[in-house]
């Protein structure tokens, strides 16, 4: 492993120039933990959960970010909004830099950036009901509003809950219910931005696709950014304008929703793509099986984190860590870390 | 019910296994919940049935009523039959059942974490399932049949796995060693229920496949219970769709993708968000939820959700009802079955 931290500026490799509709953009972001053990628990060893990652969201836009468990996503998407402090890196929201800010600029940038998680039987407090859950936000950010049992309502109608359930307790609703209490409490104070968990991830599909709808209705309406994270490909292509695919990580494939799916680069990519079941079964595929298992991000592989098991692997992949850049055709704004094709 | 047309779209062999009309109930502090309320279906030998549902709608409660290992005391058959070999299952006695079960009929579940015994090493676990129902093996027979099980199952260090702790393996690993466990046997009929729904999706496709080749080379059932519909589409030769403990629909699965006929059915297809759509489109849904057991509708169980329902929907439960093509059956009003 190479110090991510000696090689400035990060993330050049990515569209970074603050456009002004650029709402919040990522630079060189990484984050390890520290692993412990021995009699002392003294340090033995560093977890790379998320190692110099760069992106930038418009507004209004999705960006859905893939991987499989392990992957750092979620590592990711707690960093962006402050709730891990990153090793190194920035985050910009409007250009601001946030994620070395103290704990009262944190607070007025959580007004902007919202968090919905992906269990909606842990994320809500048992212990409140509905209307407290939602009316907390206003004290805490001091904002007028809130007082009344109608615009507490209103904001549950609009989710598509009933105003009456205000008095209800959490374990009352159903998981589809309870992610859209989830997702009222985090349009509550109108934020800009929205880092969605895995949020339909616990709910069946016919509740999953209300869900899904809910949010595309919501963005449209309100002009909602999502950084959306989840497993499940199929979830990520219908709400995505565009697509980073991760790996131990550090994002392999990062590419326009539609370009990421005709014509995946990055042989892990491929290979996400070919696993999935369609249900249709006259869809006969060419599957890529692959080998073996995610190594541990203790110890991550040296060189392209995919070498062990890629199908094409060649001798520098072992030893040279591919970049990611943007493929070799003009103004191509579809962007892979391989060797193969540098 | 009419048993006689109970058939497979593969082939016109008899069943292996038919289950005919099972109700399951459970006794809860509601009172007493049907489960599972009159499903019938049939698997013919060798092919791979799968049913599909999403929660609470029985899938589970039926495999583990067909394999005899209902939570005790709260869950009973109430009525019906389960037909395996020519015995009906829920009159055996336990020491006839265990002759079947983990014998001839294995079942692997969802997490293997949980199946598994987090204190004893792989290997005597392995070990276990030969001892007890390959009883003439000698110590050293035993070890061996465990690695080439092991082997078999896709895991190239069988001696290392077999000296771990499952605690020790990933979930992928685990899965194979459940695999490994459950076919020790050579059974008739794998039961998987929701195998791969805990693991990434590439290390899905690679059990999958793996169980598949098993099934091959082994000429076994499988019974495949998952909620995701592309899970069914490429891996079963017929499927049963559930809803509130009912069989609302089966067929082969061709039929079933091509030309579903229950408005559920119909419903659950099309809400899958597929790859080809315009992304930011509206799915269709299917508006309302499941009902918990308790509280589900008279008649047609889905009339509450049902953007087709008419009166007689409320009243008494749809009948089975032949559609198009043989095998395909559907329990809908809309087909026109008469109460």
């Amino acid at each position: 492993m190479t110090d991510s931290r000696e090689k400035q500026p990060k993330g050049r490799h990515i569209d970074l120039s603050l456009k002004p509709d650029t709402i919040l953009s990522v630079m060189g972001l990484t984050k390890h933990f520290p692993v412990r053990g021995g009699i002392f628990l003294g340090q033995t060893g560093v977890v790379h959960a998320v190692d110099d990652v760069s992106f930038s969201i418009k507004k209004g836009e999705t960006l859905g970010l893939v991987g499989e468990s392990g992957c750092g996503k979620t590592t990711l998407g707690r960093c962006v909004v402050g709730l891990y402090p990153p090793t190194s890196g920035t985050v910009f929201l409007h250009g601001k830099n946030i994620a070395l800010g103290n704990p009262r600029q944190m607070k007025s940038m959580r007004l902007q950036m919202q968090m919905i998680f992906q269990d909606p039987f842990e994320s809500l407090n048992a212990r409140h009901t509905v209307g407290e859950i939602l009316r907390e936000k206003y004290v805490i950010h001091g904002r007028k509003g809130g007082k009344t049992d109608k615009e507490i309502g209103a904001l549950l109608e609009r989710v598509g809950l009933s105003g009456d359930d205000i008095h209800r307790f959490p374990h009352e609703f159903s998981g589809g219910q309870r992610q859209r209490i989830g997702i009222a409490r985090a349009i509550t104070l109108d934020p800009e931005v929205i880092i969605c968990d895995e949020p339909v991830s616990a709910l069946d599909v016919s509740v999953q696709s209300q869900i899904l709808n809910l949010m595309v209705t919501l963005q449209r309406e309100m002009g909602l950014t999502y950084l959306f994270i989840s497993h499940d490909l199929a979830v990520v292509k219908h709400v995505s304008d565009r697509i980073a695919v991760m790996y131990l990580g550090k994002i392999v494939e990062y590419a326009k929703a539609r370009s990421l799916y005709e014509t995946p680069y990055h042989p892990y990519t491929r290979a996400l793509l070919s696993a999935i079941p369609l249900p249709d079964p006259l869809a006969r595929k060419q599957r890529i099986i692959l080998k073996g298992e995610v190594p541990s991000p203790e110890n991550p592989p040296l060189g392209c984190r995919f070498h062990t098991r890629c199908p094409h692997v060649m001798d520098r992949c072992s030893k040279v860590e591919p970049l990611l850049k943007p493929l070799k055709v003009q103004g191509s704004t579809h962007f892979t870390a391989c060797h193969l094709y540098s | 019910m009419v048993i006689s047309s109970l058939s497979s779209s593969k082939g016109t062999s008899p069943p292996l296994l038919k289950v005919d009309t099972l109700v399951t109930a459970f006794d809860t502090e509601n009172g007493r919940v049907h489960a599972v309320d009159g499903a019938s279906f049939a698997m013919a030998p060798g092919s791979t049935l799968g049913i599909v549902g999403e929660s609470g709608c029985g899938k589970s409660v039926t495999a583990l009523s067909i394999m005899g290992l209902l939570p005790q005391p709260s869950g009973r058959i109430v009525s019906g039959h389960i037909f395996f070999d020519g015995k009906d299952l829920p009159t055996l006695s336990a020491g006839e059942m265990q002759a079947i079960r983990g014998r001839r009929m294995t079942m692997i579940f969802q997490e293997p974490m949980t199946a598994l015994n987090p204190v004893h090493r792989i290997g005597s676990q392995i070990n276990e399932v030969y001892a007890i129902h390959l009883s003439k093996m000698t110590k050293k027979q035993r070890r061996k049949a465990a690695m080439t099980m092991l082997l078999d199952v896709g895991i190239a260090d069988p001696l290392m796995v077999m000296d771990n702790y499952p605690h020790q393996l990933s979930g992928g690993m685990r899965q194979r060693v459940m695999i490994a466990m459950a076919l020790a046997s050579s059974p008739d009929i794998l039961i998987a229920d929701e195998p791969t729904t805990a693991l990434d999706v590439t290390v899905q496709a690679q059990i999958l496949e793996l169980i598949k080749s098993l099934q091959e080379r082994m000429g076994m059932s499988v019974l495949l219970i998952t909620h995701d519909l592309g899970v069914i589409a490429e891996n079963c030769d017929d499927a049963v769709v559930m809803y509130g403990g009912r069989v609302v629909e089966r067929a082969g699965v061709m039929d079933l993708f091509k030309n579903p006929a229950h408005p559920y059915t119909i419903g659950l297809i099309s809400s899958i968000p597929g790859l080809a759509e315009k992304p930011k489109s509206l799915l269709p849904t299917i508006k309302g939820r499941v009902p918990s057991l308790d509280k589900m509708p008279r008649g047609c169980r889905f009339s509450n959700r049902c953007s087709h329902v008419m009166d007689i929907c409320h009243t008494v439960p749809p009948p089975e009802t032949k559609v198009g093509s043989p095998g395909h059956f559907a329990s809908c009003y809309l087909l026109g079955g008469k109460p």
